[in-house]
Order: structure tokens, then sequence, then C-alpha cells
């Protein structure tokens, strides 16, 4: 039997014969429960569509205002950049860094790799030269980008200002919001098999 | 016990990609679907776990007694350790979100620091709960692993967003450093955590002498 036709299991390492998974089906390893093949009809055009979404809506996001708040005649708004970068000075700089990565450089760094990656595949052209090391480091990225663990910071932050002040949500805010429900949806949808398939070289 | 039992990719002399789920014949370096590193067990990565482990618990002793957020209002000036800053929004009403804080930055991260040493010491020695137990705790620390977070970017929001002049002002605090390199110091513990250690231990345990069923 050709390697090929196997399938390992990446959590128990169990080997498997590469099941005939229909799509809207799955197949997980039958020792350990990990979903190994979950193909889906027309998922390839919907997850470029949701890179290319989620493009948009880091860059708007990252262009309108984000949150404001008011007390007593005294205003301050904060772009979501402004969030990012607020541990200013020392060495707290480095935690900027790290949530300026998390929010907004990791997940859209994520959608033009995948839109890299996928692109040609949904189209039915050859894939790109680098597309098995890139859709590689998108796989690496993953736990990296934390879009929604930022909006239930969002949540507990806002919780803690209202009782001080009056705050207004910005249009970034909701395009914030956007960006965490297309990123969500979006992991649910790639077949990691599928892809490796179509753009593997072996 | 029987469904325990599986032909795995190192029994059959194979080694198996983690990342794209390919086999090859035993011994090969790399991937040549998807261009990832092959080994079929890392001799290694039990070491980086405690590496990433011990660092992770070494930053998170500052990360609770340093303030995290400093706020200045007309009169006051109050540092805020994390559990400090919780236990003051329970005090206010707020009690849902202090669960939430108490739960993301205080509970979650001894929990995952129990359970990878629990996983870690589990791969080489015989333990009570079931591959298939310590598989489903393996994936819940990786998941949770990065809601610690929450606690960092609420201090990212508060400090941009409460800038009020001398009527109120919010900075971050050296705690949040400390707090993040916690964070990110045990989910690299965690991810250097190779699941397949779970399953491996069936057979040796299989070929000890009987222990009785747990």
């Amino acid at each position: 039997m050709a390697l090929a036709d196997l399938v390992a299991c990446p959590r128990c390492d169990a080997l498997w014969r590469v099941p005939a998974a229909a799509p809207g089906t799955r197949a997980a390893c039958a020792r350990c429960g990990t979903v190994l093949i979950s193909p889906r009809r027309h998922a390839g055009m919907a997850i470029v569509s949701m890179s290319l979404a989620a493009v948009v809506l880091v860059f708007g996001a990252l262009w309108f205002p984000f949150l404001s708040v008011e007390v007593q005649g005294l205003g301050h708004g904060a772009t979501l950049w402004e969030v990012a970068t607020s541990f200013a000075g020392g060495p707290l700089f480095v935690v900027s860094l790290a949530v300026t990565a998390a929010i907004v450089v990791l997940p859209l760094l994520r959608a033009g790799l995948l839109l890299y990656t996928l692109t040609p595949v949904v189209f039915d052209r050859p894939p790109r030269p680098l597309a098995a090391p890139a859709f590689r480091l998108s796989e690496r990225l993953r736990p990296w980008s934390m879009a929604e663990i930022f909006a239930i910071g969002c949540a507990v932050s806002l919780t803690k200002v209202a009782d001080l002040a009056t705050v207004t949500l910005g249009p970034a805010f909701w395009m914030f919001a956007a960006l965490v429900v297309v990123t969500v949806v979006q992991d649910r949808l790639v077949c990691r098999w599928s892809v490796w398939q179509a753009i593997g070289r072996a | 016990m029987s469904d325990l039992h599986a032909l795995t990719a190192r029994e059959a002399g194979l080694v198996a990609c983690r990342l794209c789920s390919r086999v090859w014949p035993g011994g090969t370096p790399r991937c040549a679907r998807c261009g990832a590193a092959l080994q079929s067990r890392d001799p290694l990565a039990l070491s980086r776990v405690w590496a990433w482990w011990v660092a992770g618990v070494m930053a998170y002793v500052p990360a609770n007694l340093w303030p995290m957020l400093e706020t200045r209002t007309l009169l006051v000036r109050r540092d805020d350790t994390i559990i400090a800053g919780a236990l003051e929004l329970w005090a206010g009403g707020a009690r849902g979100v202090a669960l939430i804080i108490l739960a993301a930055s205080v509970l979650i991260p001894l929990l995952k620091f129990f359970a990878i040493a629990y996983l870690a010491l589990s791969a080489t020695r015989p333990v009570l709960l079931s591959p298939h137990a310590r598989l489903r705790l393996y994936e819940v620390v990786e998941y949770i692993g990065r809601w610690s977070m929450i606690d960092v970017f609420v201090v990212a929001i508060l400090a941009s967003l409460v800038q009020l002049d001398v009527v109120a002002s919010i900075q971050p605090g050296p705690a949040s450093l400390a707090f993040a390199l916690s964070v990110i110091s045990t989910m690299l513990s965690a991810q250097a955590f190779d699941p397949r250690a779970l399953w491996d231990g069936i057979e040796r345990d299989a070929a000890a002498p009987a222990r009785a069923p747990a």
C-alpha cells in the first residue's frame, strides 16, 4: 500500500487508511477521537472571501475611532493602535509589541497567508511556489492570533469604566467585533488535510 | 483495554508529520508535502516542556505581587495587583466580571501549571488517568491557555482610554510584563509537549507487571 494512502493521527500516532470522507462529513481517529479530515464543499471560496474581509476589517479597525470616554466634560478617545501601544516607556514596551502582534499583526498576516495559499487553489490554478511554507507559518501562528480574546477583554474593561464615565463605542469597535466572528468561522471551515492535499508537492 | 491498542506509525516503522498527518519511511528528516521537520519522538521534548514551565512559574510570582494597574485620581494614587483589582470589582458589585478576571488570571494559570506538570510526569511513569482522559486534559490546557491574556488586554484598553488629565488616569504596572511573559511561557510549554507520549505508555504499562485497573 502506498504511504500516500495512509494518515497518522497527530495526537496519538495511530495509523489509518485515508477514509473516503464525503463533503460535509468528518473522519476522526478511532482511538483518540481527533478529527483528521473534514472536507466541505465550497470551503475554499468561503475562506478566501473571509480572509479578504478580515484584511479590510483590520485596516478599518485601525483607521476609525475605537472607544472614547467622557466624564465631567473631559473626554478622551483611543484608536485600536493606541490601545495596542499603550505600554509606553521602559521594559513595558515589550508588552506593547506582544499586544500589537496578537490583535493586529498576526490576524492580518494570517489572512494574507491564507489568501496567498488558497486563492490559486480556488480558481483551479497551480499552487504558488511558497504555498507550503506560507500555510505552515499560518498554522504555527494560529494560537498567537488573539482577536477573540481581546474582544472579551473589551467587555471586561467596559464594565470597569462604565461606572466612572460615559463610554462611546466607535465604528472601529464594531469592525473589530466583525473581525472576531469572521476569524472564528474561518478557522472552523479550514480542513487542513484537504488544504495539504491541494497545495502539497507529494 | 483493547480499544486503546492501535497500530501506530512508529510501530509500523514509519514517521508521521504532526503538522499535515502524512506518513513517511522511518528516519525521513523532513516532510516532503508540507516541509515540516519530522521526528518520530523528540527526546528533548520533555526538557523543553519543563524549561518553559519553570519560566512560566517564575514569571507568575511577580505577576501577582507587583501592581498591574496604577490609578491616579484627583486625591489618591493607588496601585492594584491582579487580585486586589478583582476584589475591588467584586466589592463594587460587578461580580461576574470579577469572576472572569479571577478565573482567567488566577485559576486558569494555576490549573495549567498543575496540568502540564501532571502530563509531563505521566509521560514517563504509570498514572491513574487513562490516555483518553489525559488527552482531553491536554486539549483543555492547549485551548484555555491563551485566554489568560484577557487581563493584559484589559490593562491595555484601560491605560489607553482613561487618560483624563487630573481627574483620572490609569498607567500599566510592571506586573503586566511579568504576566504576559508567564502566559507566553506556559503556552510554549504546552506546545512543546508531544501528546503522542501519552499513548506510548500503553505498551510500556501493558508490559509492566499487572497493575490494578483504575
